[in-house]
């Protein structure tokens, strides 16, 4: 009992990271209808963001490892991935928006596997480990819980799953209670009719990838205080796994891809604890593929039809 | 091609006869000969599903492992059946090429029986998913040898086999699409709501591309395993689909000859590349352009797909007429 709880514990602070980095997924979906594959590999360039401005930060908040500093670390690393997802979107897709579906699909994928192997080439391919900005350490639990206070919970897992509380706070004003929120709606819905009704296509594109892939950023800094080892392709497989996450709860739902990616993490810490680690990549996809079988529009999403 | 069975014939003729050299050819230009060969098996039968039907698939390595795997237990387990002699087991091995084939065929109906019904950007994920599930199962089978991958695989490929199945690759990709039967394939490609809409079966024609495509990369695994001699599932990852899908695009989708031109340049690119390291003036990035290979082919992608989605040679073809 206490290890399932323990699991589970474990498995909410994986599923944190995945929804963060889910609602990239689902809000440009939302806006453009096409998966951008290299969604994955900003969350790696967030954790490398981390990893290189960190140590100059936190000498600025007194040398050592620090809250202030660890907020200035993700602040950072939020901005320079939401720079990077607005140039991705200029420079790659933009041009491609009138052009079929397929075109867009294999630039996404190269533009993953540019920023993947680039990544190799920049940063060297072995993994680093990725400086302490916080002091991670177990919580001590009362005495007086009985046998629930032998659970590990770690300062890590309470600001990883905080911090992405926080930020889907945030994201829900900006989302349904702001103009600019408002305008994506309306894309989401019927780009035609939001362009007719003045709403600037580009700037609020732009303004998607920045919000999406500074969620990405986030994910790459908070997965980095609870697993300090970092590589160049640890995008890859977790991209993907968020990607399924978003397709679980609805693609394009933004409580969906929340959902997805708590339930996606659960699954994922349940298997390796109880099943065999070797299972833990293909039962994800099966999910996937069990998902798009019975419920294509998720769990959360409302199923949509294909129009001439 | 103005008489395609012609051509077919007079291909395996050609290979046989140069399969009668294959001692005099220099064994690293008989190992690229034969690389080139299998890419081509590979990412002609891709474009079938890619470039002729328009459906996006990112795990074709996943079906050459199922392939390469039961080809390659089958001789081990019944290699002479019928006793050692050379035209025996030779038998055998021709059995276990189409045999691990058609198993790669069942793999591709079963990811596209259900996964087809669904839009492009799922059946790229869904696809990759797949091949992980495939390797996923291989690294966990014991008799398969699991992590440690299958060798002791006895050497049955030669020139002749593979470019026989190149032959036949080619000849089945371009004679299916040509027929009045295959223009269903482009149609689902040029506009799937249209085509649905003049009473063709979409999914049928999706999960035939599938399986005909997925057959081919069985083939092509089966062959590279009785070359290679070892088999890992690691092998068949993520990065060996991608290769295959980028000869795919740099050759032009839709164009067989096109894929048939960047699959054999793509085998030999790697070897050159890793030839300049040995070149002292050319300075340092340069001479480490071989390692990093990825980061050229996604360039050119990008590039591509920008500038020329048709590919570099997306006009080309096999004689003169229609795609």
């Amino acid at each position: 009992m206490i290890e399932f709880l323990q699991q589970l514990i474990n498995g909410v602070a994986q599923g944190a990271i995945y929804a963060l980095i889910a609602i990239g997924y689902t809000m440009v979906f939302g806006v453009l209808r096409f998966i951008n594959f290299a969604h994955g590999d900003v969350y790696m360039l967030g954790a490398f963001a981390g990893f290189y401005t960190a140590p100059g930060i936190l000498k600025i908040f007194g040398g050592g490892p620090s809250y202030a500093g660890a907020a200035a670390v993700l602040l950072t690393a939020m901005v320079i991935c939401a720079g990077i997802g607005v140039l991705i979107e200029r420079i790659c897709y933009r041009p491609l928006r009138e052009h079929p579906r397929l075109t867009v699909l294999i630039t996404a994928i190269g533009v993953s596997l540019l920023l993947g192997s680039g990544g190799q080439y920049v940063f060297g391919a072995d993994p680093k480990a990725f400086p302490e900005i916080i002091a991670d350490a177990a919580i001590e639990l009362p005495t007086s819980w009985g046998s629930f206070s032998t659970l590990t919970i770690t300062i890590g897992q309470v600001l990883v799953v905080g911090c992405t509380l926080v930020l889907l706070f945030v994201l829900k004003t900006v989302v349904l209670h702001t103009k600019t929120g408002l305008a994506m709606r309306a894309l989401s819905l019927n780009p035609t009719a939001a362009s007719l009704m003045g709403v600037n296509l580009d700037a609020i594109l732009s303004f998607t990838f920045a919000i999406g892939s500074a969620m990405a950023g986030a994910a790459g800094v908070l997965t980095s205080i609870q697993q300090p080892s970092i590589d160049p392709l640890m995008g890859v497989s977790a991209g993907l796994k968020a990607f399924v996450a978003a397709v679980l709860g609805g693609i394009g739902n933004i409580p969906g891809a929340a959902l997805g990616g708590l339930l996606i993490g659960l699954l994922e810490t349940l298997v390796v604890g109880y099943v065999n680690p070797t299972y833990r990549d293909p039962l994800v996809f099966a999910v996937l593929i069990l998902v798009l079988l019975f419920r294509p529009s998720g769990l959360l999403g409302k199923p949509e039809r294909e129009k001439v | 091609m103005r008489n395609p069975k012609f051509c077919l014939i007079l291909a395996v003729i050609l290979a046989a006869v140069v399969n009668g050299f294959s001692s005099v050819i220099n064994p690293y230009y008989y190992d690229i000969l034969i690389t080139i060969g299998i890419n081509v098996i590979l990412a002609v039968s891709l474009n079938l599903v890619i470039g002729y039907t328009g459906q996006f698939s990112l795990g074709h390595a996943g079906f050459m492992a199922v392939g390469a795997y039961f080809s390659a237990w089958m001789t081990g387990r019944y290699g002479v059946l019928f006793g050692e002699s050379a035209p025996a087991t030779g038998a055998i091995y021709v059995l276990a090429l189409i045999l691990g084939g058609l198993a790669a065929a069942f793999a591709g109906l079963l990811v596209g029986s259900p996964s087809l019904r669904l839009r492009g950007d799922y059946l790229a994920i869904v696809t990759l998913g797949f091949s992980e599930i495939i390797k996923g199962v291989i690294q966990n089978a014991e008799p398969l040898g699991a992590q440690r991958g299958l060798g002791g695989i006895v050497q049955h490929t030669n020139f002749f086999w593979t470019f026989f199945g190149v032959a036949l690759a080619v000849y089945g990709v371009l004679t299916l699409v040509h027929s009045t039967y295959g223009s269903g394939f482009l149609a689902v490609r040029d506009d799937e709501i249209a085509a649905e809409a003049m009473g063709i079966n979409t999914t049928k024609y999706k999960v035939l591309a599938f399986v005909i495509g997925a057959f081919f990369a069985g083939l092509a695994g089966g062959l590279y395993a009785h070359f290679k001699q070892f088999i890992h599932p690691e092998g068949f990852n993520f990065l060996k689909s991608v290769d295959i899908v980028v000869m795919v695009i740099l050759g032009g989708m839709g164009s067989t000859a096109g894929v048939c031109l960047a699959a054999a340049l793509l085998t030999i690119l790697p070897e050159v590349l890793r030839m300049l390291s040995d070149v002292p003036w050319l300075p340092e990035p340069a001479r480490h352009l071989a390692d990093n290979r990825m980061i050229l082919y996604s360039l050119l992608l990008i590039v591509l797909m920008l500038n020329r989605p048709q590919g570099l040679f997306g006009r080309l073809r096999f004689g003169a007429g229609k795609p």
